[in-house]
């Protein structure tokens, strides 16, 4: 009701990649991985503590760890932790005011200094990274 | 949403559009809804001859001259100085008087109150909170001597000392950045890239003594540390302000990497 009346967009709006430029989807991606590997993390825990259980119960969880469903998590996991390093790093170095350009004249059409293409290309090379750190991660747990 | 109203020009309002230029027919859909009185938003169409410079806003003004006189929108000045008619069109927040009907590339066009502004009646939001915020950053120069008297002196600057703040101050406060930032979609105590870029436009003018005083304010949990970069605000600014480096070179003074 008071989100109809202040005519917030709420998550559904903050979670809406689509229009706002590649700058968005960077954010909208950076918020996903982390949670992703906010998920992953708490399964990690789970999954080693298992080792206080004794031995059959340890080998059983890695088992879990070895079937193709596991090695697609662990895949996922390798994209998620590369993208979000790599875009964080982006992210940090901007809000110490590095590459976000310099203030000037602005002149139309009026194109913002901030999303200039040096923080295009990192967004894309983060996600090149981690597509290649994907196939590389995949390659070697499908491999045997 | 329902659509409640289909409205068609006549044949000689039509033929009076063909004698400046092509004519084409959108159908525009205008949000309708009034909150005060429990009205749920719903969609009112119209069709609308229009010529390839039509703007958005002379498209509804055609609605009201025409159609119905009730529907509510703000606007002024009609050439993007104002700030006035900012909504969202086809779901992106714009100026309607400096977005034309032929670049949105579309045969019907959506027009609806901007985001995270409360709504007023159909296309008309209220601004106190964008305008509250905007005074909160003390939009003046603060220092003991401001007031100038025959016997002070100017306050000198060079040109680069004003290119340093210069294009933060071509703020029309539109709300359009606050309309597209994702934080302000789920914050309501946030300040917005409007006010953060205004901070920055004072505390960067070498004129201004009230550095400590604004990043004092903006420091803050729903202040400068919920902005996450994502450029939203950027990309929407009619002006060129670019909030989105305003704030990131705001957040430096905050870090430490500006003095």
């Amino acid at each position: 009701m008071a989100e109809r009346l202040s005519n917030r967009e709420g998550i559904k709006g903050m979670a809406n990649p689509t229009r706002y430029g590649i700058e968005r989807v960077a954010y909208w991606l950076q918020r996903l991985t982390g949670l992703g590997l906010l998920a992953y993390l708490i399964g990690h825990i789970y999954e080693t503590s298992t080792i206080v259980n004794g031995k059959i119960a340890w080998d059983k969880m890695l088992e879990l760890t070895q079937t193709p469903q596991g090695h697609i998590l662990l895949t996922l996991v390798i994209g998620m932790c590369v993208f979000h390093t790599a875009n964080g790093i982006r992210v940090m170095l901007g809000h110490g005011g590095i590459g976000v350009g310099k203030p000037g004249q602005p002149e139309y059409p009026y194109k913002a200094a901030s999303l200039n293409y040096k923080q295009r290309l990192c967004i894309w090379v983060s996600i090149a990274l981690a597509a290649l750190a994907m196939m590389y991660g995949a390659s070697v747990l499908f491999g045997d | 949403m329902a659509v409640v109203e289909t409205s068609k020009p006549s044949e000689e309002l039509k033929s009076n559009t063909k004698t400046t230029g092509q004519t084409n027919t959108i159908t525009l859909r205008i949000a309708r809804s009034n909150p005060s009185e429990g009205q749920e938003s719903t969609f009112a169409e119209f069709q609308i001859p229009v010529q390839k410079w039509t703007t958005v806003l002379e498209a509804i003004l055609y609605v009201k001259q025409n159609f119905d006189h009730s529907v509510a929108v703000r606007y002024s000045c009609r050439q993007a100085s104002c700030g006035s008619c900012g909504m969202k069109i086809n779901g992106k927040p714009a100026l309607a008087c400096y977005t034309k009907v032929s670049e949105l590339n579309s045969n019907v066009i959506t027009v609806e109150p901007m985001n995270n502004f409360p709504i007023i009646r159909d296309l008309a939001v209220d601004f106190k909170q964008l305008i509250s915020n905007h005074k909160k950053m003390k939009p003046f120069i603060i220092r003991e001597d401001s007031e100038v008297t025959p016997e002070s002196k100017e306050f000198i600057q060079t040109p680069q000392d004003l290119e340093k703040f210069l294009q933060f101050s071509y703020c029309i406060k539109c709300g359009l950045c606050n309309s597209a930032c994702p934080t302000m979609a789920t914050d309501e105590s946030f300040i917005g890239p409007q006010g953060l870029a205004q901070a920055y436009r004072y505390v960067a003018d070498n004129r201004d003594k009230g550095k400590d005083e604004r990043l004092k304010v903006i420091d803050d949990s729903h202040g400068i540390w919920r902005c996450h970069f994502a450029g939203s605000c950027s990309h929407v600014c009619p002006k060129g302000v670019d909030p989105a480096m305003a704030i990131q070179l705001l957040r430096g003074y905050l870090l430490g990497f500006r003095k």
